[in-house]
């Protein structure tokens, strides 16, 4: 498993260290690591692997022309997003965006919104390398505030690449958007509800 | 049965020690160093499932319970369950073909099989490879291992810590006992959340 250094992560933690006992999202699937990290800080934390539940309602035949399917998606939204507003103080989405297809990332980006409770920051990444067929997909676990472990998940194909401007645009509903740029063509993304 | 005693008669008398019953590995207490309430999986060899299932009640494959199971000693299911468990001061064990569809009350809980409902554990939950649970967890330490999945919420219950060991460090911001993941023997630092975390 590789580590990197996170800034993104780091900016995020700021908000986990000034205030105890927060609900945090963390979609990157239940480990050890992340959970020990938040936990330890005092924070409730809510865990789901949102790329397996990607895999579960779209995987079966084309995974981006089944987000198109309305049965399915509703079926993903109810399985993956089903949460009340304004219930998390926080959320780490990680790359998981970058496999949803236009209309069905809108709706997650905006229920990931109402899920947030103004304030709140969500850190996500996106890979800046435009010309890949396919992206290495990882399970992403907190070492500490600035490092990441990355446990390799294969390669998908992403449903589109993102500049500034089109994340600009993504989460235009939001109070900020804050970029990191790293020399690993990734983009970590801080996004203040 | 009666067979086999006729042909019993007519072997030696077996000798004492092999006339014993077979003698099982007891279940090893948990390492008295340990001072972080979220082991590391590496550090702490977990238990085989032939191990954590000796010395229980044990519910088989073909069991199917609805209902409301109240137990006074550790129990294993390999069936299945349906309705809430109630075991505050032993441990619970799903095994590999358990399924478990039930609120439960438990000191102790280790799933290796599929669990849907929220657990509540006075001492640890572990989350074995391969197990699945879906359900909010309240405990005092969880452990995950690598390939379980589970979706829900960890909130993490402090022990309740006697008055004269409870002061507070100086300048370590006070923190609600709902939700903190410190142990009684961790460090101001990491009660004042530093975010140092030692492996």
């Amino acid at each position: 498993m590789e580590t990197r250094n996170s800034s993104g992560l780091d900016q995020f933690c700021s908000l986990l260290v000034e205030r105890p006992g927060l609900t945090l999202l963390d979609l990157a699937g239940a480990n050890q690591s992340t959970m020990a990290f938040l936990t330890n800080l005092g924070h409730r934390v809510y865990s789901d692997d949102f790329l397996l539940q990607m895999d579960r309602c779209f995987g079966d035949g084309d995974f981006y022309e089944n987000q198109a399917d309305p049965q399915k998606v509703a079926q993903f939204l109810d399985a993956a997003l089903d949460y009340p507003a304004q219930h998390f103080d926080g959320a780490l989405v990680w790359d998981t965006l970058e496999f949803l297809s236009g209309p069905l990332l809108e709706t997650v980006v905006q229920r990931l919104g109402t899920m947030l409770r103004p304030g709140s920051y969500m850190l996500a990444l996106f890979h800046a390398e435009e010309r890949a067929e396919t992206i290495p997909t990882y399970s992403y676990r907190i070492q500490d505030r600035k490092t990441i472990t990355l446990a390799p998940r294969g390669r998908r194909r992403p449903a589109q690449f993102f500049n500034n401007r089109s994340l600009e645009k993504l989460f235009s509903d939001f109070d900020s958007v804050k970029f990191f740029l790293t020399r690993d063509h990734l983009r970590e993304v801080i996004v203040r509800r | 049965m009666w067979n086999r005693r006729k042909e019993d008669e007519q072997q030696p008398p077996p000798k004492p020690v092999a006339a014993q019953p077979p003698v099982t590995q007891p279940v090893r207490p948990l390492p008295a160093k340990e001072t972080s309430p979220m082991s590391s999986v590496p550090n702490r060899p977990t238990e085989s499932f032939e191990a954590t299932r000796t010395g229980n009640a044990v519910l088989g494959k073909s069991a199917v319970v609805k209902g409301q199971i109240l137990s006074r000693e550790d129990l294993t299911i390999d069936g299945e369950v349906d309705g809430t468990i109630e075991m505050q001061e032993h441990r619970l064990t799903v095994g590999p073909s358990g399924k478990v569809r039930a609120s439960v009350k438990a000191r102790e809980v280790i799933v290796l099989g599929t669990l849907h409902g929220n657990v509540e554990t006075g001492d640890r939950i572990d989350i074995r490879k391969e197990a699945k649970l879906v359900g909010d967890i309240r405990t005092a330490r969880i452990v995950i291992e690598d390939g379980a999945y589970f979706k829900g919420n960890v909130d993490i219950v402090r022990a309740e810590v006697p008055k004269s060991a409870s002061a507070t460090p100086a300048g370590a911001s006070p923190r609600p006992a709902t939700t903190s993941a410190t142990p009684t023997t961790a460090s101001p630092a990491m009660a004042a959340g530093a975010g140092e975390i030692k492996r």
